[in-house]
């Protein structure tokens, strides 16, 4: 009776649009929860999902079992580097302190002291003018910062930076000798771990917080990972040894259950999205249950009323499923130009997967919300809803 | 003149499945907001509960913690003479020098183990903490590798339980107590002989903190300013309470993140309620000029759409209220930033949490409301007569 799609269509878009206001209500509600559903998506693919830059694959961090802020000796290092499978074994230690101001979050950024002539080898990704290098190398108090980093905080190059011990007794006096551009890990400073030991008086002295290692190759890490541990698992400080991507990550295992965090808003989002969906296309359908009833005396069976009614709701969806999409977009970038606490925070991004998983979720709730209004409908008999009165 | 309460109440009951839709919409969003702030306020009251008015806690100048605090014996020996510190019967002051560490203790379902504070102290350290009674057992014996652990351990480490030993560090030691500080932060930590376990940790000369007890509560600031203005001290002394309260912080990321998505849950909510109240308008049309023709005003017929709409809305903050309750009380822990270890709390929701949800269900309900009612104030009597 129906002739082919282009009506269907027609009557899609006449319905959807006949009630404008409520149209444009339900697609803002729908955006603004699917903004949120792709925000969640993003971030759950960027700590949990990404795969390891190039440069991050061949790296592992050894650290105290017990706790980053507990250090180990730093005899181990010979030790390490006899493991099969080790190219290079480096000091990398944290040193927390205190830049200017710490209640200014942005003051906040990474800093470690660390072996300079092993720093190009092990973060080969580092990329460094020759003469800053050579310059950095040679200068026992010298120091660089990531290019984002230096942006940031107006560092150039022969600037003074004194960082105030906390975790170590002792204050560095810093020049910036080089500005290095880097995939990963671009906003930190970097600077001889000598000068930090020869600071600290003998409490302190010959401990280290973390060891970076650098594998012959990717296959050699899990190995690597499991004989640095066994190798100190009877002494007083027993070593955890992983990938430097698990080791980023354990940072937000800290901050609680993160995962079902994320899983119980993603939960709570979906539902009230559902329940303000189907409200929607239940009062658009009641207002409407007489012409329902002038569509069947006209010919139209009830399987081509439900379509007519699915179609509405999954274009409504679908177009908050755009707008939510576009705003979750624009999130990840405020949030991914925002200063990182977290690495992983450099990766969030609104792929291709993700805005497919947020419009196939923005599709999958217009077809369900419609589904038990629409079945209503087409059962009306006749009689009845033309009798109807909306 | 206004228009009758009863009126909405019975339009908002006649509508059933509309009404519960929206409401449990705006109800979730609202049960996402208190979730994270039964949390965040569970954390502060933990943290509140711990510590004692009278306390200075004193860490080596420049340490923000006493887990990267270096406190030497010599340091504590200079401390004790202050005339300020309190003396207890036997004329000794109310000191006491500890050794804070973190251990990981392994725990079921986690790979990565669970980092618990580890305190050495003396017998004047745990008479000093008058909040913290034994719940069971007894105190562990000065040097003898026994441990004390808290209430909520006990809990949580089904291997931490009493008589069981524990390896820690270098050795294995006995569980001898279990002690509950009511829901102060000991509930999270282990407490050991101090001299044992600095020696195990190679740092008899070097510890992390002193706890000093002032003469009276009034003493408190003047003490904290005596021992911080001590040039040869070279100490950093603060009352044990803000210590504690500083720590709040570790919540702050979660209560963040989860502020964004209430808010922006609540601006899709209010679209919502904004669709439910046009609809209502629509349908009511000749009501609502019924109404006028009846003698109320404008004004009237505004405030009552507006109430209906804020009705509405609070019924969803009720259900938001109710669907977080059953979390009240609750255990659970996240990690403390400041001593790196796991701190072990109880989700509460009190008065303040639920007033403010029901705040913010009563401001989408505004927010939904506003526009609607004006529409159905401004309607013209024929006009809307007419209407079926």
């Amino acid at each position: 009776m129906v002739e082919g799609v282009p009506l269907y269509l027609s009557l899609i878009v006449k319905n959807a649009f006949r009630n404008r206001r409520r149209t444009i209500l339900t697609v803002l509600s729908v955006g603004a929860s699917l903004c949120l559903l792709g925000l969640l998506m993003a971030v759950y693919k960027a700590f949990y999902l990404a795969e390891a830059p190039p440069e991050q694959v061949l790296r592992l961090i050894v650290r105290n079992r017990v706790s980053l802020a507990v250090p180990m000796p730093v005899s181990y290092m010979n030790q390490i580097r006899q493991v099969p499978g080790v190219r290079e074994v480096m000091i990398s230690q944290w040193f927390n302190g205190v830049y200017k101001d710490s209640r200014d979050p942005n003051n906040f950024f990474a800093r470690f002291a660390v072996e300079p002539e092993k720093l190009f080898i092990v973060r080969g990704e580092i990329q460094l003018p020759e003469d800053q290098k050579r310059a950095f190398l040679a200068e026992r108090t010298a120091c660089i910062v990531g290019r984002p980093l230096a942006d940031r905080l107006g560092f150039k190059l022969g600037d003074r930076i004194t960082l105030q011990g906390d975790i170590f007794p002792i204050n560095l006096e810093l020049t910036v000798r080089g500005v290095y551009e880097a995939p990963v890990n671009d906003e930190a400073l970097y600077f001889h771990q000598k000068y930090l030991e020869e600071g600290l008086g003998g409490g302190r002295q010959g401990q280290v917080g973390t060891f970076v290692i650098l594998a012959e190759s990717p296959e050699a890490v899990p190995g690597i990972a499991a004989a640095v541990d066994e190798l100190f698992r009877n002494s007083t400080a027993q070593t955890k040894t992983e990938s430097e991507q698990a080791f980023s990550l354990s940072f937000l295992s800290f901050l609680g259950n993160v995962k079902a965090f994320l899983l119980s808003i993603f939960a709570a989002v979906t539902f009230t999205m559902l329940l303000v969906a189907a409200n929607t296309m239940a009062m658009s359908v009641r207002e409407r249950i007489k012409e329902v009833g002038v569509m069947k005396t006209l010919g139209f069976t009830p399987g081509e009323i439900q379509r007519v009614i699915l179609g509405e709701a999954l274009l409504i969806s679908l177009a908050g499923g755009a707008l939510g999409t576009v705003l979750a977009a624009v999130a990840c970038y405020v949030i991914r130009m925002g200063p990182a606490v977290f690495q992983q925070i450099r990766n969030l991004s609104l792929s291709p997967e993700v805005a497919a998983a947020t419009v196939g979720m923005a599709a999958v709730i217009g077809l369900l919300s419609s589904w038990f209004p629409a079945l209503s409908a087409s059962r009306v008999p006749v009689v009845e809803s033309i009798r109807h009165t909306g | 003149m206004k228009i009758p309460l009863t009126y909405n109440l019975r339009n908002l009951v006649v509508r059933k499945t509309t009404t519960l839709m929206t409401a449990f919409s705006i109800g979730l969003t609202i049960a996402v907001l208190l979730a994270v702030m039964a949390l965040v306020d569970g954390l502060r009251l933990a943290l509140a509960a711990s510590g004692d008015p009278q306390h200075v806690l004193v860490l080596r100048k420049g340490s923000e913690s006493e887990l990267v605090s270096n406190f030497t014996r010599q340091m504590f020996l200079d401390l004790r003479s202050n005339s300020l510190i309190a003396r207890g019967t036997d004329g000794q002051p109310r000191v006491s020098l500890e050794l804070v560490t973190v251990v990981n203790l392994e725990r079921a379902g986690s790979s990565e183990g669970v980092n618990v504070t580890l305190r050495g102290l003396t017998p004047p350290g745990i008479e000093m903490r008058e909040g913290l009674k034994l719940a069971d057992g007894r105190w562990f014996d000065p040097g003898k590798r026994e441990v004390v652990v808290g209430a909520s351990i006990a809990r949580r480490f089904p291997e931490v339980q009493l008589g069981r030993t524990i390896h820690l560090g270098r050795a294995d030691w006995e569980v001898v107590g279990v002690m509950e500080a009511g829901r102060g932060v000991a509930n999270s930590e282990i407490f050991a002989d101090l001299n044992l376990l600095s020696a195990d940790n190679n740092r008899s000369e070097v510890l992390s903190s002193a706890l000093v007890e002032a003469a009276d509560v009034n003493a408190v600031p003047l003490l904290i300013e005596e021992l911080n203005n001590d040039r040869r001290l070279n100490v950093e002394a603060l009352a044990e309470k803000e210590y504690y309260a500083a720590q709040t912080s570790s919540g702050a990321p979660i209560q963040y993140i989860g502020t964004m998505v209430a808010i922006i849950m609540a601006i899709g909510s209010s679209f919502a309620a904004m669709n439910t109240m046009y609809a209502a308008v629509a349908r009511r049309a000749r009501e609502i000029a019924t109404l006028r023709v009846l003698g109320f005003q404008r004004g009237s017929v505004l405030a009552s759409f507006l109430i209906e709409a804020v009705l509405l809305s609070l019924l969803g903050g009720v259900l938001g209220f109710l669907l977080v309750l059953p979390l009240n009380g609750v255990a659970t822990g996240i990690g403390n930033f400041v001593t790196f270890s796991e701190i072990a709390f109880q989700f509460h929701i009190g008065p303040r949490t639920a007033l403010i949800g029901l705040s913010l269900a009563a401001t989408i309900g505004v927010l939904g409301g506003l526009l609607p009612a004006l529409m159905a104030s401004r309607k013209q009597i024929l006009t809307a007569l007419r209407e079926i």
